[in-house]
Order: structure tokens, then C-alpha cells, then sequence
């Protein structure tokens, strides 16, 4: 089947979303659309998913002009769409998950598990979809229950099949996973829409790629005739730098030193073994991993927020492993953490206010108890101009900044103390390709300064980016360390635990 | 670094995590920048249908309704006579002369001043339900105080008094806030809870020797000594007394507090997201007691008020429930001190209208307690009253809606 989207327009409330946008996914094709955060992918998918009207435009199946007035209608129509966040029951099964709503029953109305149960067994064996029918869905990783996801629209005769940033969850094995399953989907007939913002996975895998920049289609490609630099500019509208220049590194005195350190996590498990690390003055080290390889519990140990179990944490001489939040920061220690919605930032707070979130009892933002609110105000003018916050005002709430915006607050914030290390978590999680570059730049420029730079990162191509020394955390451990440029693939792989393998 | 100029609000504005609770939603939609319009609506649509009460509990004016269809203008006229002698009534009683503006503010102080605890527990995101019994405390100490020593200046006793009040609310705040900080027990749970403990408390100390009235054999206290009595601003005449200008002093260093010190500043953060104020280091646990403390010392300030300015004794009973209308001030001004004194004076307006109203057109006090009611239910559901009054969200200047309005 063929699915055309013709001159759609949308618009919000002083907004313009869509804007005559036009789109073509044919039979048995992977189509991507490629654009930064807000530039309408997602409320196009909503259109086309008949959760939005389209206030002008015509949606076409096979040339037939369809009105949808819900997703029940997009769905008979032969339209499937896996959200970014799932709409799935945790603890319901898998089988039971994907019936939900069309509930397979035999006479007097009763639930045909067994039905149910061999559906899904059939279809997950025809897709290369490997998922227990009776694996109760709170149990299994988020690369499976996308496949959950992927199983319900499938056995509601899906022919088209949305993505909503599919990847942005998934590990790089979960995402190689995905993209044989898209394949093979291919293979039987089926049309996939894919929406990402990540230009790595749309070469790959697509057969086309259209790109959307402020709600506007900018091109539409094939992957054989375009580059990531490419596409990279049409999406930003400007030539990026997917790869931050940085020198040699030049490693000074010793800053961080972690020797023997075990931290618990929060239900009592062992996620940090034994683990030794140093970080000297000038250089980045990179801690790559699968996310839940204790690189969370490491960070909250090294910045004050969980006392160690065991071992030791050295800040520049100082014995900093029972140390509070406070007092790690006070020894000159950056910390952008992990989550930044609820460990970085106050949302309800203003900019001005976030960017003192630390430093608010301190001169010249505060005398004695007596805030100097002109000083707050003043010194957060002067960080929105000097770490590019685009914010209409600092005295707006810094929740309804885009992701990037609020992440150069986190950094803006951590970057105006004087400090020794810099400890970044997954420092452009969810954040497009202009914000990546831009914070990586930073990061660069706070080594090149003589600062330590720790970053925890579970993207592969940050960790080449950015480190100049590369550590592989898995399950607790560190199970190897590679020099800057090391092959990708080896470093793939012990992320994945193949340690025997590799092992130098 | 090129931005999005065009920016859907359906992604810039990504759904609540769920791990964040009711409480923090509500929180977080309480203080924010409050609607005036919306307030001001609700408090109209509450006397709208206050006015529709009144029509039904006057059984001359329903019988009128009873022929409606064979002389409609009966039924329309009485009706509008009622209201409006009733409304008048309760204007008149509430600023209508010099009395009415007395009573008004005396019933307007102890709601100021506790109002002034819940909001900012609020403002650091804790319910405190305890006002009542944190009332009791300070009345019960500032009560003993007032009635246990003699011979004291009034510049000494009357301050010590105060002090006294302040202190046994600061306890029994203080109780709830470390049982939060150390061991992670619900506020709501303790302070509910301490109400009780109070409560009882209080008719227990009332009946003992030490706070009963020598040759009185019913439970009730001690006289406060004169010096230790706030002082009347208007004349003997009226009740009046000097608490009011303790409670507007209160809101200013409250509002002082919560917008221009460093301790506010951590009670606000450690309010709206624990989370990230631990990650910058901001002891969140002395902020949970600090505020739990400044919480309990404001109410039992306003039971102190209450026993050293207008009652001069204890009885059982003697807080009247003025901790829980206190919720429902802080909730009307949205938790900021302005917000609570206004909403402060529009209860005790009509608290003391409402009493003018029942003595002079015998429509019942209760329709107040209903409209009062009324007012924090269309307060708190900004969406109804959006929708009565077809009233857009406010949005912000990228397009998102800015007031989420629970599920509106």
C-alpha cells in the first residue's frame, strides 16, 4: 500500500506545526524523517495517526482520499504507531498486552488465551520478533517491550508502520536488533515510517529520507546520493560539526583518584565492584557502557549523593568518599548530571534561579541570609549571553526551554564555579545535533582549560568524540580501557560483556 | 546554534514523568503564577450558587416557586429580595461600619497567621494538615504563660506570652518535619495525627489543677494576666486588638523569607524538586524541619493570638477549627503571602457577615461555610471554571500551555 500525506498543514495557537507538508512512503519501504526536536515530526505522525485534524491538506491510501476522525480509524485503515513512550500495562503478559482491545474470545465471552497466546507466538516467529508470549511486560528490557509494541500493531493488520524515535531507548545492540526486525518487515510488504533525529541510524537502514525543519519539508533524499554532513545541515539549516576539533591531550597532575570503590544501589545490590579509576588534569576520560552497568551508582557515589561501600574517592590529595553533596561541589567538582529534568534542574524555577541553584548562599548572590536578587538576576544576563540560553527572559520558568537550552543552563551553571573536575552523565541525551555540538565544544574547551573531565556516556559516538582515554564499565566492573580512537567495534563489544574475547 | 523558531506544543511540552505524585502536581500548580481572573471568578460563581442556596432555605420565598407558571413574577421578585436582603445583610455586616470592620479583621487574624504556616509549608512542598493541633499547642503554652506569671511589664509579658505561642506551635511542627526528614513518615499522616494528640492534650491540662480555674469545676483555664494581653487598637469598644498587626508583620517576613533570603530559597527548591536540590547540595532534610518548624511556630502564633487577644482563657474547643479553615486560606492564596492575607480577609469577612446575615434575615451561617467551600473547590479546579466561563490557559510565549490544570 501506498501512504501520501498532501500539503498538511497544522497549526497551534501562534504556531504554525506543518506547514504544506508532503510525504510519501510506498509499498514496502522504510521511510525516514529526519529533524531537530520541534520541528514537527512528531505532530505530523499525529495527523497521519488521526489523533490530530489537519487544518488544510488530504491524507491518500493508494490514491484514495480517508478522513480519519480517531486512531481507531487510522488503525482499520492499515496504520500502526509505536510511541515514543509505550502504551503498554506492566503488569500484564506480553500475549495479554497485545490483545488488549481486541480480545480474541470463544463462545459465552470468554478470554481465548491460548488463541492470544499462539497469535503472538506466530507472528513474533514471522517478524523475527523474539518475545515471550507470558513474560510479564514490567520485567522485560525497553528493547523488548518495543517489540510488544511493535507485535499489538502488527496483529491489528498494521501496513504502515510509525516509529516514533524508536532508538532513542534502545542500546546499540537493541538498535541493530531493531533494524533487522524493520527489515524483515520490509521483506513481508509492509511500509515503515521512521522519525529520528539521530543521523547515524537513517543512512543505514532507510530507502528514503525526508527531512523537516521548522514544519517545513527541506529535502527529501535517498541515502545513496546524501552524507550525515549533509543531512546534518539541512536539519539544523547551517553546516554543523558532527566532530568537535580537539588537540592531543595533555595530561597534568593527578585530579580524580578512585581506588577499590563498591557503592550499593538503591535496592541493595552490589552496582559498583571494586572499581579503580584515575583522572588526571587536561584529559577526558570516557566511561562507556550499556546503561545499568552501575555507571549511575558511580557518579552518585563520586558526587556525594550515596556514601561508598567500600573504597576510596581522592579529589586532588583529598579523601572525598564520605563527603556531602555540598562539600564535593565546595572541592571544585562540575557535576551535569544524568537526568536532567530531575537532578539538574528546578523546572518550576526560573533560569536566573536554576543558574545559582548552587552557589545561591554564596557572594555576590547572597550576604550573610540576605539574597541579592539584582546580583542573581544580573550575573544570569551575563551566562545566557556567554553560554548561548536562547530564553526569551532569565525570569522565565526553565521549564518551558527546549531540552538543549535547559541543558546549556545545567552547564552554563557548572562551568561559572571555579573547579577542578567536571563530571558530565550522558551529557546530550536527547538533544539535537546543534546543542550536541555545542556541548561538546564546551566540554573540550573546560579540558583544554587544565580541568579533569570525567564523562559517562552509553552513546557510542560520544565516547569517540569526545574522550582521549576510554573506559568499558560492565556489570560493576571496569573490563577494559582503550586510548583515544580505539576501533569501535571492540569497544561495542565490551560493552556488551565480551570480555574473553577481546581481553589484551 | 540554530533553535526551532516553530515549536509544537505537544513536544515542547513532554508528559509528566511517572514517578511524580499528585501531591507534587498539585504543589507545583498552586504556586504557580496565580490567574486572578480565575480566582476572582470562583469566587463569584461560589456566591452565584450561594445565592441559589438562600432562595432554598427561605420556605416563604419556595412557596412562591410553588405557582411559578401562574405568576412567575412572584416567584422571581421574592427570590431577588432574599438574596439581595441576605447578600446585604452579610455586606453590611462585614464592612458596613466600624464594628463590622472589627470583627471582620479580628476573625481575619488567626486564618492570616495560620494560613500564613500552610502556605509556607506549601512553598517546601509539605501538606501540613497539622495547623489545628499546632493551634492548640501555641494557644495552651501562650495561655500558661499569660496566666502562670504575674507582676511582669506588659513590654516583657506580653512579648514572652507571644514567644511562648510561637514556641508550642514550633514543637509540634517540629515533631512531624524530623519524623519526615529521618525516617521518610508522611506529613499528612503525623500531623492528622498530632491533631488528636493536642486535642486531647489540651482537655487534659484543661481539667488538671495547673491550668483550671480555682472554684470552677467545668474545664476551663486560668485568666491571662492583663500585661500579657494584646492590646486593643480601637477602643475598649471593640475587639480589635493588636494581633493583626502581628499577622501583617508575619506575612511580610514570610514574603521576606520565601522571595529574599537563602533559607527561602532552599525551602522553595527543596519543595518543588528534592531531587535536584540534593544534587546541588542543598540540605533537604534541615530544609523539611526548618520548614516544618517556621509552619507550626506561625499557627501556634495564631492560637497564641486567639487567647491573648480575644478569649483571655482556655475552654475545650478553644482553636474552633481554625486550623482547618487555615487550609483553606492558603489554598485561596495560592500560597503566597499576599495571596493569604487577601484570602484571610475575605474569610473573616464573611465569617463576620455571615453572623450580621443570620441575626437579621435568619438565613443560616451555613450557607458561608458552603460558599467558602465552594470558593477552594473552583480554586483548586481552575479547568471548571475555565470551562463555565469559556477562559483560555494562559500560554507562554513558545506556545505551550503554561497552567497544566489537572486533566483540563
Amino acid at each position: 500500500m501506498k501512504f501520501e500525506l498532501k500539503g498538511i498543514t497544522k497549526r497551534f495557537p501562534g504556531v504554525v506545526a506543518n506547514d504544506g507538508i508532503d510525504l510519501t512512503v510506498g509499498d514496502g519501504e522504510i521511510h525516514a524523517l529526519l529533524g531537530e526536536n520541534g520541528a514537527g515530526k512528531t505532530t505530523l505522525m499525529n495527523v497521519l495517526y488521526g489523533l490530530y485534524h489537519a487544518d488544510e491538506g488530504e491524507i491518500l491510501i493508494d490514491d484514495q482520499p480517508v478522513r480519519f476522525q480517531s486512531p481507531a480509524d487510522a488503525i482499520a485503515a492499515g496504520i500502526g504507531m509505536v510511541h515514543q513512550h509505550f502504551m503498554l500495562v506492566p503488569v500484564f503478559t506480553v500475549a495479554e498486552n497485545a490483545i488488549l482491545g481486541i480480545e480474541p474470545t470463544r463462545r459465552g465471552g470468554i478470554l481465548d488465551r491460548a488463541r492470544a497466546r499462539r497469535e503472538v507466538r506466530e507472528l513474533s516467529q514471522r517478524f523475527g520478533l523474539v518475545v515471550d508470549p507470558d513474560a510479564m511486560v514490567e520485567d522485560l528490557p525497553v528493547g523488548v517491550q518495543q517489540r510488544v509494541e511493535l507485535l499489538k500493531a502488527l496483529l491489528r493488520d498494521a501496513r504502515l508502520l510509525i516509529l516514533d524515535e524508536p532508538t532513542a531507548v534502545l542500546t546499540p545492540q537493541e538498535t541493530e536488533d531493531l533494524f533487522s526486525i524493520m527489515r524483515s518487515l520490509q521483506k513481508s510488504g509492509h511500509s515503515v515510517l521512521f522519525i529520528t533525529h539521530k543521523l547515524k541510524e537513517v543512512l543505514p537502514v532507510s530507502d528514503r529520507i525526508t527531512v523537516l525543519r521548522n514544519g517545513r519539508v527541506v529535502g527529501s533524499t535517498v541515502p545513496d546520493e546524501t552524507s550525515e554532513q549533509e543531512l546534518a545541515s539541512m536539519m539544523v539549516g547551517r553546516s554543523v560539526l558532527l566532530r568537535v576539533p580537539k588537540d592531543e591531550a595533555r595530561p597534568g597532575e593527578l585530579v580524580l583518584d578512585v581506588n577499590g570503590l563498591s557503592v550499593l544501589d538503591d535496592r541493595g545490590h552490589l552496582a559498583v565492584d571494586d572499581l579503580s579509576l584515575q583522572v588526571r588534569a587536561g584529559e577526558i576520560v570516557a566511561v562507556a557502557g550499556v546503561q545499568g552497568n552501575g555507571q549511575t551508582e558511580l557518579v552518585e557515589a563520586l558526587t556525594g549523593l550515596v556514601p561508598p561501600l567500600a573504597g576510596s574517592i581522592t579529589l586532588a590529595g583529598r579523601r572525598m568518599d564520605h563527603a556531602s553533596p555540598r562539600s564535593v561541589l565546595g572541592a571544585g567538582v562540575a557535576h551535569v548530571p544524568e537526568d536532567r529534568i530531575k537532578d539538574g534542574l528546578v523546572a518550576s524555577f526560573s533560569v536566573a534561579e536554576n543558574l545559582v541553584l548552587n552557589s545561591y548562599d554564596t557572594a555576590p548572590f547572597a550576604h550573610g541570609p540576605v539574597m541579592d536578587n539584582s546580583a542573581v538576576r544580573s550575573s544570569a544576563v551575563e551566562r545566557a549571553r556567554e553560554f548561548d540560553i536562547r530564553a526569551p527572559s532569565v525570569d522565565v520558568q526553565v521549564s518551558t526551554l527546549s531540552g538543549g537550552n535547559q541543558q546549556k543552563v545545567i552547564i552554563a551553571r557548572e562551568l561559572s564555579r571555579p573547579i577542578r573536575l567536571l563530571i558530565a552523565s550522558q551529557p546530550t541525551r536527547g538533544l539535537d545535533v546543534g546543542s550536541i555540538e555545542y556541548v561538546h565544544r564546551r566540554i573540550v574547551e573546560a579540558r583544554d582549560q587544565g580541568d579533569a573531565v570525567l564523562i559517562v556516556s552509553s552513546e557510542l559516538d560520544e565516547v569517540m568524540a569526545l574522550a582521549d582515554r576510554i573506559v568499558v564499565m560492565f556489570r560493576g566492573r571496569i573490563v577494559g580501557e582503550r586510548p583515544a580512537g580505539a576501533d569501535r567495534d571492540e569497544i561495542g563489544l565490551l560493552m556488551a560483556g565480551a570480555v574473553g574475547e577481546v581481553a589484551s | 546554534m540554530t533553535e526551532p523558531a516553530v515549536k509544537a506544543p505537544e513536544v515542547s511540552e513532554p508528559p509528566p514523568p511517572p514517578g511524580r505524585s499528585f501531591a507534587s502536581r498539585f504543589l507545583e500548580e498552586l504556586i504557580s503564577p496565580g490567574p486572578v481572573l480565575v480566582t476572582v471568578l470562583a469566587i463569584f460563581t461560589a456566591l452565584v450558587v450561594g445565592a441559589v442556596l438562600i432562595v432554598f432555605s427561605d420556605e416563604r420565598v419556595l412557596s412562591t416557586w410553588g405557582y411559578f407558571f401562574a405568576a412567575p413574577g412572584d416567584a422571581l421578585r421574592a427570590s431577588w429580595d432574599a438574596i439581595t436582603a441576605a447578600y446585604g445583610a452579610l455586606l453590611s455586616g462585614a464592612v458596613g461600619s466600624s464594628s463590622a470592620l472589627s470583627e471582620t479583621i479580628v476573625s481575619a487574624t488567626p486564618l492570616m497567621l495560620a494560613g500564613l504556616g500552610i502556605a509556607l509549608g506549601f512553598r517546601a512542598g509539605l501538606f501540613n494538615i497539622g495547623a489545628e493541633g499546632q493551634v492548640i499547642a501555641g494557644g495552651l503554652v501562650a495561655g500558661y504563660v499569660g496566666f502562670a506569671i504575674h507582676g511582669l511589664p506588659v513590654f516583657v509579658h506580653l512579648p514572652l506570652a507571644l514567644l511562648a505561642g510561637l514556641a508550642g506551635g514550633a514543637l509540634w511542627g517540629f515533631i512531624p518535619g524530623i519524623l519526615k526528614a529521618t525516617t521518610g513518615a508522611h506529613e499528612v499522616i503525623t500531623t492528622i495525627m498530632l491533631n488528636y494528640v493536642a486535642a486531647n492534650l489540651s482537655l487534659y491540662l484543661l481539667a488538671s489543677s495547673t491550668f483550671r480555674r480555682p472554684g470552677r469545676a467545668d474545664p476551663i483555664s486560668k485568666i491571662v494576666a492583663v500585661p500579657a494581653r494584646l492590646p486593643h487598637l480601637a477602643g475598649q469598644g471593640l475587639r480589635l486588638h493588636a494581633g493583626i498587626i502581628v499577622a501583617l508583620a508575619a506575612a511580610v517576613g514570610v514574603a521576606w523569607l520565601l522571595g529574599r533570603s537563602t533559607w527561602g530559597f532552599e525551602l522553595r527548591a527543596a519543595g518543588a524538586s528534592p531531587t535536584a536540590a540534593l544534587t546541588a547540595g542543598i540540605n533537604v532534610r534541615r530544609a523539611i524541619v526548618m520548614a516544618m518548624v517556621l509552619s507550626g511556630a506561625l499557627a501556634g502564633l495564631a492560637g497564641g493570638g486567639q487567647v491573648l487577644g480575644l478569649q483571655f482563657s482556655l475552654a475545650p474547643g478553644f482553636s474552633g477549627g481554625l486550623g482547618f479553615d487555615a487550609i483553606t486560606v492558603a489554598l485561596l492564596g495560592r500560597a503566597s503571602p499576599l495571596g493569604v492575607v487577601l484570602a484571610a480577609l475575605l474569610f473573616g469577612a464573611l465569617r463576620a457577615g455571615g453572623l450580621n446575615m443570620q441575626a437579621t434575615t435568619s438565613t443560616p451561617i451555613d450557607i458561608v461555610t458552603v460558599i467558602q467551600s465552594l470558593i477552594v473547590i473552583f480554586v483548586a479546579a481552575p479547568a471548571l471554571v475555565r470551562a463555565i466561563y469559556h477562559v483560555k490557559a494562559a500560554r507562554t510565549v513558545a506556545g505551550g500551555p503554561v497552567s497544566k490544570g489537572w486533566g483540563g
